[in-house]
């Protein structure tokens, strides 16, 4: 009785400020823009936008992997570390959140740029300028550098809480190293890699500004046409209609994602 | 317990707090102009705002927009209010047409019959009820001249030329964006023919390859650094930069150009209407729309305003065209909502082609079969081992 009483100010927050505007994405999807009338226009516009759709999610995931090979050997490395250390490099991990994400995009614009400083030092050195920016490539960079600490926050303090005396009697029972990561680490692990991956997934999905200031004209994602719809068009019907698709498309990723686990409890029997 | 009589001793003060504030506070006004678009006091020239709190108490806060079509949205969507706004012509008529703006109070602006005759009766405002110009200006192209080949230049179809792929910015809204594309096909620049528009949509596609990107007041920066070498833009913000970067150079395209006035109104949102107009009044002052339109490059509408001005500007035939070459020049007018709606859609898909990637396409499908056969694989396999268990339990 107490823990519910103790919930109640989370839950009138909820409902006034996730439920209720939910609801208005969902009737702004549903009706039409200049009569007010119930319509499914607005999401049978989906098959125009599907190529984006899947592009978006296509760049996310591939994001979300690289994240993960980028962020697990170094959770596995803090966690292993001295108590000292580890604070310290945790820290490390998470200062460049401290500086405001538009900002540490548009210094990646300035680095990347035909202009930019990496381009600029290597005209110097007499070679011929590289394409950095404005491609596929640029706007994942921009994705990985951005939601990196969100794959390593959620790995190390799961890494972490491993308790040692598994891997102790697993080296006990004859288990090399390999084995003892493959068999012992590794599964134990899976749901900070499971965390950490939708951390970076749903941001990363739904960005627009690291293709607006990253990407060419031609890396448009669905982020940044739901966002000229509530910006420039005034089409908010349309615009809540792709939020809405984007957003059943992300609950089915991380359904999928969290199979993972399911079948981890199921070994682990 | 201690902490809660802090908490709610905090809480009262905050609240009592609020209206004292509010009563004490002198008269405010919202002002939402286009980005840049008002002398701030850089480079020794005039802080006008500052120059009008001082001049009348009253305070202004100045927000900016980066395109007619962000200012109406936001208008539309309701939940901010606005004192005066200053949008370009056809905006003007829409907001007009929509029944969004107030009327003035032209006793309260007596420095309107400083304005030229040219500049009143307009097309948007037929019987001057609603507006006051802020500006003129007209819509040329920029390039640099140290990468763009002289004999290349002339026409809008320098944008469309495939030797500067990657270095050609355009316009990020679809009203200037569609009429280069208008003019370049010999097309009104004011039509509702649907299929005169979907072709302007067709020929902007067509030079979406060649774009680097789709930007407004980025362009300063882009142009300045040389980032990019081909921008179309208004001719007020060309004179701007090229005081930054003097490789950059400017011309009027022979197949016309947009002529526009951004003119200064009242939005029905208006929270106090005399302290608005008394903003009005202070921007067409001869002196201030002189020294504040020095600063921005674009054309006063106050001839008046031309004696406070730099000589050099007021005869620079890119600030004041001459007659020839503004009667090459034609105005946006109102378009019907129909239009408004296809030009937006059309927009859209200009914005959102040359994203279909079949390589992300292939790649997500084969990730999709892949995750399918996995989960298939490891439940059959799940469902044979469980079955086996119980074999064995049973036989034990």
């Amino acid at each position: 009785m107490k823990s519910r009483t103790l919930a109640a100010p989370y839950l009138v927050w909820m409902a006034l400020f996730t439920i209720v505007p939910l609801a208005i994405v969902a009737y702004f999807a549903f009706t039409d823009s200049q009569t007010g009338e119930f319509t499914l226009k607005n999401i049978s516009n989906l098959g125009n936008y599907m190529p984006i759709l899947i592009k978006s999610i296509w760049l996310a995931l591939i994001s979300s992997v690289i994240c993960l090979i980028i962020g697990y050997p170094v959770a596995y490395y803090i966690a292993g570390c001295k108590e000292t250390t580890q604070r310290f490099l945790y820290m490390l991990v998470m200062l460049p959140m401290c500086i405001s994400f538009l900002l540490r995009t548009l210094a990646w614009v300035a680095l990347t740029e035909d202009t930019g400083i990496i381009n600029n030092l290597i005209t110097a050195l007499g070679m011929e300028p590289l394409p950095l920016i404005r491609n596929n490539g640029a706007v994942v960079l921009g994705m990985v550098y951005n939601y990196l600490p969100y794959m390593i926050m959620p790995l190390y303090s799961v890494i972490m809480k491993i308790d040692k005396r598994l891997i102790e009697a697993a080296e006990d029972l004859g288990c090399n190293g390999a084995n003892v990561f493959k068999r012992v680490i590794l599964p134990l692990s899976v749901p900070g890699v499971i965390s950490g991956f939708t951390m970076v997934f749903v941001p990363a999905v739904s960005t627009f500004y690291i293709s607006q200031k990253l990407g060419s004209s031609g890396t448009t994602l669905i982020g940044d046409v739901i966002e000229s719809q509530f910006k420039t068009a005034y089409n908010p019907n349309l615009g809540a209609a792709l939020s809405l698709i984007l957003m059943v498309m992300i609950f089915i990723c991380i359904g999928v994602m969290n199979r993972f686990s399911d079948d981890e409890e199921v070994i682990t029997v | 317990m201690k902490r809660l009589l802090a908490f709610a001793l905090c809480l009262v003060l905050v609240l009592t707090a609020v209206p004292v504030q509010a009563s004490a506070e002198p008269v405010t006004i919202n002002v939402y102009n286009w980005g840049q678009y008002i002398s701030d006091g850089t480079d020794g020239y005039i802080d006008v705002n500052k120059a009008f709190t001082e001049a009348t108490g009253i305070k202004v806060n100045y927000m900016t927009f980066d395109s007619n079509e962000t200012m109406y949205t936001k208008l539309k969507t309701g939940g901010s209010t606005y004192d005066v706004i200053i949008p370009s012509d056809y905006m003007v008529a829409r907001l007009i047409a929509e029944d969004m703006l107030l009327e003035l109070d032209f006793s309260n602006i007596p420095n309107y019959k400083l304005v030229d005759e040219a500049y009143k009766n307009t097309a948007f405002d037929p019987d001057n009820k609603y507006t006051v110009p802020y500006t003129w200006g007209t819509v040329g192209l920029i390039y640099n001249k140290k990468y763009v080949d002289e004999a290349d230049l002339g026409s809008w179809d320098l944008l469309w030329n495939t030797k500067y792929s990657g270095k050609i910015l355009m316009f990020d809204n679809p009203r200037d964006a569609f009429a280069i594309s208008e003019l370049l096909l010999g097309i009104d620049i004011n039509t509702e023919d649907p299929d005169e528009l979907r072709s302007a949509a067709y020929k902007l596609i067509e030079q979406k390859p060649l774009v680097q990107s789709y930007v407004m007041d980025q362009i300063y920066d882009k142009m300045e650094r040389e980032e990019a070498w081909i921008a179309p833009y208004y001719a007020g913000d060309y004179l701007q930069m090229v005081q930054e970067n003097e490789n950059l150079s400017f011309f009027f395209p022979k197949e016309g150009f947009n002529l526009f006035i951004d003119a200064m109104c009242i939005p029905k949102s208006c929270q106090n209407k005399a302290a608005a107009e008394a903003y009005i009044n202070f921007l067409c002052g001869a002196e201030v729309s002189g020294e504040n339109l020095d600063y921005l490059g674009y054309s006063t509408p106050i001839s008046a305003a031309k004696e406070f001005m730099d000589p050099d500007t007021v005869a620079s035939d890119i600030a004041y065209p001459s007659s020839e070459t503004l009667a090459n020049g034609s105005a946006f007018s109102f378009l019907d909502e129909q239009t408004n709606q296809l030009m937006d859609s059309l927009w859209l898909e200009v914005k959102t082609q040359g994203s279909v990637d079949t390589y992300a396409i292939v790649c997500m499908g084969v990730v999709t079969a892949g995750l399918a056969l996995y989960f298939i694989i490891h439940g059959i396999r799940k469902k044979k081992r469980i079955a086996n268990r119980c074999k064995k339990w049973k036989t034990e």
